[in-house]
């Protein structure tokens, strides 16, 4: 029966090993959907988030994945718009991690927010001023987006293409793929911008306020541009993950490289722009408000190494690996630097939430510290452990790597050459 | 939603507050908590996840003894003035700035709970109901019928006692008057203040007590470099008061709670 949902020429793993495979997640789905429970229902004093620390590590987390998830829409506007056809390799993967990512995001905003029946209120009553609900508009219609450029890929599954209505179906979207690609390029833009402009427009926090191009602060596009950049890094990171679990080749390597070199080109100018800012808000802004940027990295353990971390071994290393084209040829430094990309990113996102929370702003108030209670690790989990299900169920049964099979083929003709070259030595 | 009030003087509310007179008897605490219906303290809350919409902090010099010296400084929301901060945040326009009196109002009703607004308040002056408001049985008797209480999972803060201006509008309108009295709109802090440290009034009226001190050598306001316009003015005729107004000093130092 599980057999008949494979489709045909891939080669999957039994059913029992399957479930396998799939105990400790659904495990860890219970363990976290019973701690998001208890936040729903007991509020959110389940959480250590305080009055002071308003943001914690879901605000933290959801600005990370969202970030990473960003490869989704990058790889579509590489592939559909400026035609990179090795990428089509890639693309059903890329558009199932970003749904994960931003569906996860969305699920724990819902537990984050203290009254989560009122989140419709945000579409009746919007501020326009807000940045939250320029966030709020574009993830839920980008979401929409990912919903309708991941049905396609579930009707191509082998059985639902036995019904003639589901393949009409599936190929009038297909039509559609440019027009998404186009769409969901222009929403993300925006809503990656957004969640930097969050912390931007923040002038009652010099920490995170930054100088304002138009009517948004430079986090608007440092946050377009980092995301744009690390997105292809993950999505070739957890493509070399998944070759590793399922042991199968699964893309051609160019296709790989070349992620790892458009992240490495849009990281470059990600991290020289990103100093450029670094030095004005240091500077000119923070000065400008009364508070002396050294005072910023004079509570531990929030010292200076935070900015060299972010900018040197998180930014211009992986950036110097990437644009080298032999150290791209090694797989070794390929992942590597595709995964100090996305440390980066997520440090990032974590100095503009935890440390803009922790630093005081009066005189007399203190530096204060926070840890996330095992409730806000668990709903957390849950997202993760909803990742790897959808992921995996969507491995399994859909062709998430189109040149799986053929590369399949071509190493199945390759092995007896090779063995009959190494039998004849 | 608060309303412009139409045909009236429009008011600029404020506030002036004089610590070298406060002494810190938290008066102005309890009368806060009395008048808004600030449910008491759930026993699982601390300093960082109470409900405290005015709080006297103490402050000191930084020195040791003998030249040590103190002031207790009432923090509430300042009511900022210019692109407020809070107001700016607000996903759903559960944060309103009244055009008639400056006042800086929050809605419970429409509060989604995001803290986004605690997140751009520079005076930490917001605080979010982690638990449900509960009364010890009988205690409900004492609640204020002019004041909604807050249900969990929003945001609240102080409003200048808007039950009040309420109260001193509808007394005025009885008595065919547009303007409201002094003497009927005080917020209950000033009243409970027992050396008078609290003044309230109208800052745009240069007759009142108010306008008077906030135009005093004296006056400063908190993070004024900031540009949000606070309405509070503080006074004090010692220069290192003056200071504790102004961006944190370098003081690596880490402790577990506030005030």
């Amino acid at each position: 029966m599980d057999k008949d949902f494979i489709a045909r020429g891939m080669q999957r793993c039994s059913t029992g090993k399957f479930l396998l495979w799939l105990f400790p997640w659904v495990a860890l789905l219970i363990f976290g959907v019973y701690s998001a429970a208890l936040c729903l229902i007991k509020g959110l004093n389940q959480t250590n988030m305080d009055n002071r620390f308003a943001f914690g590590a879901w605000i933290f987390l959801d600005l990370t994945v969202i970030a990473l998830g960003a490869g989704a829409f990058f790889t579509g506007f590489l592939l559909y718009i400026l035609k990179m056809k090795e990428l089509k390799a890639v693309i059903n993967s890329a558009v199932v991690i970003g749904f994960v990512c931003y569906s996860g995001a969305v699920v724990v905003l819902a537990v984050d927010v203290g009254q989560p029946l009122r989140a419709w209120f945000t579409f009746w009553y919007p501020n326009v001023h807000s940045m939250l609900t320029e966030v709020t508009f574009c993830i839920s219609c980008y979401l929409m987006v990912l919903l309708i450029e991941y049905i396609p890929i579930v009707l191509k599954n082998r059985k639902l293409r036995e019904i003639p209505s589901m393949l009409v179906f599936e190929h009038e979207l297909h039509k559609l793929i440019y027009v998404l690609a186009a769409v969901g390029t222009f929403l993300s833009f925006f809503h990656q911008g957004s969640l930097g402009g969050l912390y931007g427009v923040l002038r009652g926090r010099p920490f995170a306020f930054r100088e304002h191009l138009g009517i948004w602060p430079s986090t608007f596009f440092l946050f377009i541009l980092s995301a744009a950049a690390v997105g292809p890094s993950f999505i070739l990171l957890t493509t070399w993950l998944v070759e590793k679990i399922s042991r199968k080749k699964l893309v051609p390597p160019e296709a790989l490289r070349l992620l790892g070199r458009v992240s490495g080109m849009l990281l470059s100018v990600y991290v020289l722009l990103k100093c450029v800012d670094t030095l004005i808000w240091m500077n000119r802004t923070s000065m400008v408000r009364g508070f002396v940027p050294a005072q910023y990295y004079a509570f531990e353990p929030f010292g200076e190494w935070v900015l060299f971390a972010e900018l040197v071994l998180f930014g211009i290393v992986p950036a110097a690996i990437l644009l080298v084209p032999k150290l791209r040829e090694k797989t070794g430094w390929l992942v590597s630097a595709a995964a100090m990309a996305c440390c980066g990113v997520a440090l990032n996102r974590f100095v503009q939430t935890i440390q803009t929370m922790a630093l005081p702003t009066l005189s007399f108030d203190k530096f204060l510290m926070y840890t996330p209670s095992w409730q806000e690790i668990g709903a957390f989990l849950m997202v993760v452990a909803y990742g790897v299900l959808v992921y995996s169920f969507s491995f399994r049964y859909f062709e998430l790597f189109p040149q799986e099979r053929q590369l399949r083929i071509e190493s199945a003709a390759a092995k007896p050459q090779h063995e009959t070259a190494v039998g004849g030595r | 939603m608060i309303s412009e009030n139409k045909g009236n003087k429009k008011a600029r509310y404020g506030m002036s507050i004089d610590v070298d007179r406060c002494t810190g008897c938290g008066g102005c605490m309890v009368a806060c908590a009395s008048e808004n219906n600030v449910a008491p303290a759930n026993p699982g809350a601390n300093d960082r996840k109470g409900l405290t919409w005015i709080r006297v902090f103490k402050v000191d010099n930084g020195q040791e003894y003998p030249n040590k010296r103190s002031v207790f400084v009432p923090m509430m929301c300042q009511q900022c003035g210019e692109e407020t901060p809070c107001y700016l945040a607000c996903p759903q326009q559960a944060v309103d700035v009244d055009p008639s009196t400056g006042i800086v109002g929050q809605m419970p009703e429409r509060c989604l709970g995001c803290r986004y607004c605690m997140a751009a308040c520079p005076y930490h002056a917001r605080y979010f109901n982690w638990w449900d408001p509960v009364w010890p049985a009988g205690m409900e008797k004492t609640m204020n019928p002019d004041v909604a209480p807050r249900m969990r999972g929003v945001v609240e803060k102080c409003n200048f006692c808007h039950g009040r201006w309420h109260a001193a509008r509808q007394k005025a309108a009885a008595s065919g008057n547009r303007v409201l009295d002094p003497a009927d709109y005080v917020p209950a802090c000033v009243e409970a203040c027992p050396t008078g440290a609290i003044r309230f009034g109208d800052l745009s009226d240069a007759s009142t007590e108010v306008a008077r001190n906030s135009k005093t050598p004296d006056s400063f306001r908190m993070l004024e470099k900031l540009g949000t316009e606070p309405k509070i003015y503080y006074m004090s005729k010692r220069q290192w008061v003056k200071e504790i107004a102004e961006a944190p000093k370098l003081t690596p130092q880490k402790e577990p709670a506030r005030g």
